[in-house]
C-alpha cells in the first residue's frame, strides 16, 4: 500500500519594528529581564492598547507579495490561555477577519518544477513572554521584555506532500520576509518559528486522514527531519491496522524523534471574542495601492529579469538573487564592468570564500561594487595577472582600500617590458639545464614549470602568456 | 438549565480556578440565572442587522513606530507579589 503526506504549515514572523505591536516599548532582544515593559503589555487594568502602523504596513507588504486578498476591515479578536508568559490571559490576534486571505506562493521541487501552495490566511498578533523553568523547585521565572513584540501569523493550505517541500516553502518565505526587509527571518533565533500539521493517507484517496501537530522545531533541518520521522511512524501504525492520535508532538532533536507533548491535552478553548480595546482597521484601496507601488522587486521577479538581462545560468542566478544586497552588489559592479558573467563568477568563488571564513554578510563587507570592477578591469587591460587580484581582493576585504591604490602603492602592475622579461627567462633557463633539456627532447609539457619559476621570481608580477613565448623563443 | 455544572467546571479550569462542589452547585445556579436574564435580548429580531463589534464608527487609530522608555524594572517588579533577579517568580506550570 503505498501512502502520501498532507502537511500544512504555520509559521509564525516576528517583525524588525523598533516597538511593539500595542505599546512604546522596544523590542531590542537581549535587554536584562523585564527592562523592556509597560503597564500595556504588562497586562495592567485600564490601559490602552493601540495599534502600531509599521506592523500594519508590514503585514500589507507580505500580503501583498504572497498573492493574497487583503480584507479591508481588519478586527482584532482575544484569544483566552491561561499561562504565565502571557500576563493578560489572552492574546491579541485576529480570528474572524484576519488581515489576509487566500494567497499562495511558488515553491520550486527536487526535479526543477514549480508548484503552487495556497496561503490560508495571514493575521496580526502578539508575541507572549519567555519562561525560565528552575530545575529543582516547581518554580518558574517569567521575563515579558518579548510579550507584545509583532508577529505575522502565516498558514498555509495542506498543500505540502513531502518534507523537502516544506524545506522549500519555508525557504521561499524566509526569502520574501527578508526582500521585504520586514523580519530578519532567522529560524536558530526565533524570528521564524514553525508547526506543522501533518496526516498521512492512501496514495489517490480525497479524505484527510487524522493529523498531528509538531512543534519544537529550531531550524529548516529539524522541520524536515520532524516530517521524514512523523511520515514514518504514521505508516508504521497505519500498516500495523492501529489508529493514530490527534495530538500535539515534539520533535526532539537529541533523539530523532517526536514525542506526544506531556500534560494533559486540554482541546483548544479559546473563547475568542473581538477586542473591544482596539478600534476596527479600515484599509482603503488607496492605502493598498500605495503599498503595491512602494513594493520592492521580488525574488521571483528578479530572477525572471536577470535571467532575460544578464544572460546567466539559472543557478548563477539563483546563488545571485539569494539575497537583495547580493543581487544589488552584482547590479552595481555590471554597471561599471559590462561583463556579467565575470563579474558573477568572481562574487560567487573568490567573494563568497572570503565572506564565508568569516560567516559575514555582503552588507557587511568592506568591498564595494567599485572595487570588485575596478579588479575586473585592471585584469581585462592585462594591467595584473588573475593570481595577483584575488591577493588585491583580500587585502581591499580586509582593509576597504580601493584595488587601484593597493597596485600603484604595492608595485603591483604586471611586467610586461620585455627587457625584464628576457633577463628573467634567461636567468631561470641557466638555473634549470635539466628542464630545458627535456623541453628539447619533446617534452613540451615542462615549460609550464618554467613559466612558474618566472612567475615565482617576479612575484606573481610576469605577464604570463608573454613569459610563455619568450622562453619558446630561447630554448625552442 | 442553560449551563451544565459540566460546563462551569470546563470553564473554572480553563481559567485555572477551581471550587468545592458546594460552590460549583451555586455558580451552576447563579450563571444559569445571569443566561436567562440575558436572553431577553434574543427576543428581538435581528435578522438582517450586521453584527456590531463596538459601539461606535471609530476606526484606525494608529501610533507611529517610536519607542518609548516606561518603568524601570523595579517598578515592573513592584505589584508582583514574588520576584527573583528582575524576574517575575511563579509556580511551574508544565
Ligand atoms: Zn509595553
Amino acid at each position: 500500500m503505498e501512502f502520501e503526506a498532507v502537511i500544512g504549515l504555520e509559521v509564525h514572523c516576528q517583525l524588525k519594528t523598533k516597538s511593539k505591536i500595542f505599546c512604546s516599548c522596544s523590542t531590542d532582544f537581549g535587554a536584562p529581564p523585564n527592562t523592556h515593559v509597560c503597564p500595556i503589555c504588562l497586562g495592567m487594568p485600564g490601559v490602552l492598547p493601540v495599534l502600531n502602523k509599521k506592523v500594519l504596513e508590514y503585514a500589507l507588504k507580505l500580503s501583498l507579495a504572497t498573492n493574497c486578498s487583503i480584507n479591508n476591515r481588519n478586527i482584532f479578536a482575544r484569544k483566552h490561555y491561561f499561562y504565565p508568559d502571557l500576563p493578560k490571559g489572552y492574546q491579541i490576534s485576529q480570528f474572524d477577519l484576519p488581515i489576509a486571505e487566500h494567497g499562495w506562493i511558488e515553491i520550486e521541487k527536487q526535479d526543477g518544477t514549480k508548484k503552487r501552495i495556497g496561503i490560508t490566511r495571514i493575521h496580526m498578533e502578539e508575541d507572549a513572554g519567555k519562561l525560565i523553568h528552575d530545575d529543582k523547585r516547581p518554580l518558574s521565572y517569567v521575563d515579558l521584555n518579548r510579550t507584545g513584540t509583532p508577529l505575522l501569523e502565516i498558514v498555509s493550505e495542506p498543500e505540502i506532500s513531502a518534507p523537502e517541500e516544506a524545506g522549500e516553502y519555508l525557504k521561499v518565505l524566509r526569502e520574501l520576509v527578508r526582500y521585504l526587509e520586514i523580519s530578519d527571518g532567522n529560524m536558530e533565533e526565533g524570528s521564524l518559528r514553525c508547526d506543522a500539521n501533518i496526516s498521512i493517507r492512501k496514495r489517490g484517496d480525497t479524505e484527510l486522514g487524522t493529523k498531528t501537530e509538531l512543534k519544537n522545531m529550531n531550524s529548516f533541518r529539524h522541520v524536515q527531519k520532524a516530517l521524514e520521522y512523523e511520515i514514518r511512524r504514521q505508516t508504521a501504525l497505519m500498516l500495523d491496522g492501529q489508529k493514530i492520535v490527534q495530538e500535539t508532538r515534539l520533535w526532539d532533536e537529541a533523539k530523532g524523534i517526536t514525542l506526544p507533548m506531556r500534560g494533559k491535552e486540554e482541546a483548544h478553548d479559546y473563547r475568542y471574542f473581538p477586542d473591544p480595546d482596539l478600534i476596527p482597521v479600515e484599509i482603503s484601496a488607496e492605502w493598498i495601492d500605495d503599498i503595491k507601488n512602494g513594493l520592492i522587486e521580488l525574488p521571483a521577479q528578479k530572477r525572471e529579469r536577470f535571467k532575460a538581462q544578464y544572460g546567466l545560468p539559472y543557478e548563477d542566478i539563483r546563488s545571485l538573487t539569494a539575497s537583495r544586497a547580493l543581487a544589488d552588489f552584482f547590479e552595481e559592479c555590471v554597471k561599471k564592468f559590462n561583463n556579467p558573467k565575470k563579474v558573477a563568477n568572481w562574487i560567487m568563488v573568490e567573494l563568497m570564500k572570503l565572506l564565508k571564513q568569516d560567516a559575514l554578510d555582503i552588507a557587511q563587507c568592506k568591498i564595494q561594487p567599485q572595487h570588485l570592477a575596478e579588479l575586473l578591469l585592471l585584469i581585462d587591460e592585462g594591467k595584473i595577472s588573475g593570481k595577483i587580484a584575488k591577493d588585491i581582493l583580500e587585502k581591499t576585504y580586509a582593509t576597504g582600500r580601493p584595488p587601484t591604490d593597493i597596485v600603484n602603492e604595492e608595485g603591483l602592475l604586471q611586467v610586461s617590458d620585455d627587457d625584464t622579461l628576457y633577463s628573467v627567462c634567461k636567468e631561470v633557463a641557466t638555473e634549470n639545464p635539466k628542464e630545458v633539456d627535456k623541453f628539447r627532447a619533446g617534452k613540451k609539457k615542462v615549460i609550464g614549470f618554467l613559466v612558474g619559476q618566472v612567475m615565482k621570481k617576479t612575484k606573481g608580477k610576469a605577464n604570463p602568456k608573454r613569459v610563455n613565448e619568450i622562453l619558446i623563443e630561447l630554448i625552442g | 438549565m442553560k449551563i451544565t455544572k459540566e460546563e462551569v467546571s470546563h470553564i473554572a479550569s480553563l481559567s485555572r480556578l477551581s471550587f468545592e462542589p458546594e460552590e460549583l452547585d451555586v455558580i451552576s445556579l447563579q450563571l444559569n440565572d445571569i443566561l436567562i436574564y440575558i436572553e431577553k435580548l434574543n427576543g428581538l429580531d435581528t435578522s438582517g442587522v450586521e453584527p456590531v463589534t463596538h459601539a461606535h464608527d471609530l476606526v484606525n487609530a494608529f501610533r507611529d513606530d517610536e519607542v518609548k522608555e516606561w518603568l524601570s524594572n523595579d517598578e515592573a517588579m513592584d505589584n508582583a507579589p514574588q520576584s527573583d533577579n528582575g524576574q517575575f517568580k511563579v509556580p511551574r506550570i508544565i
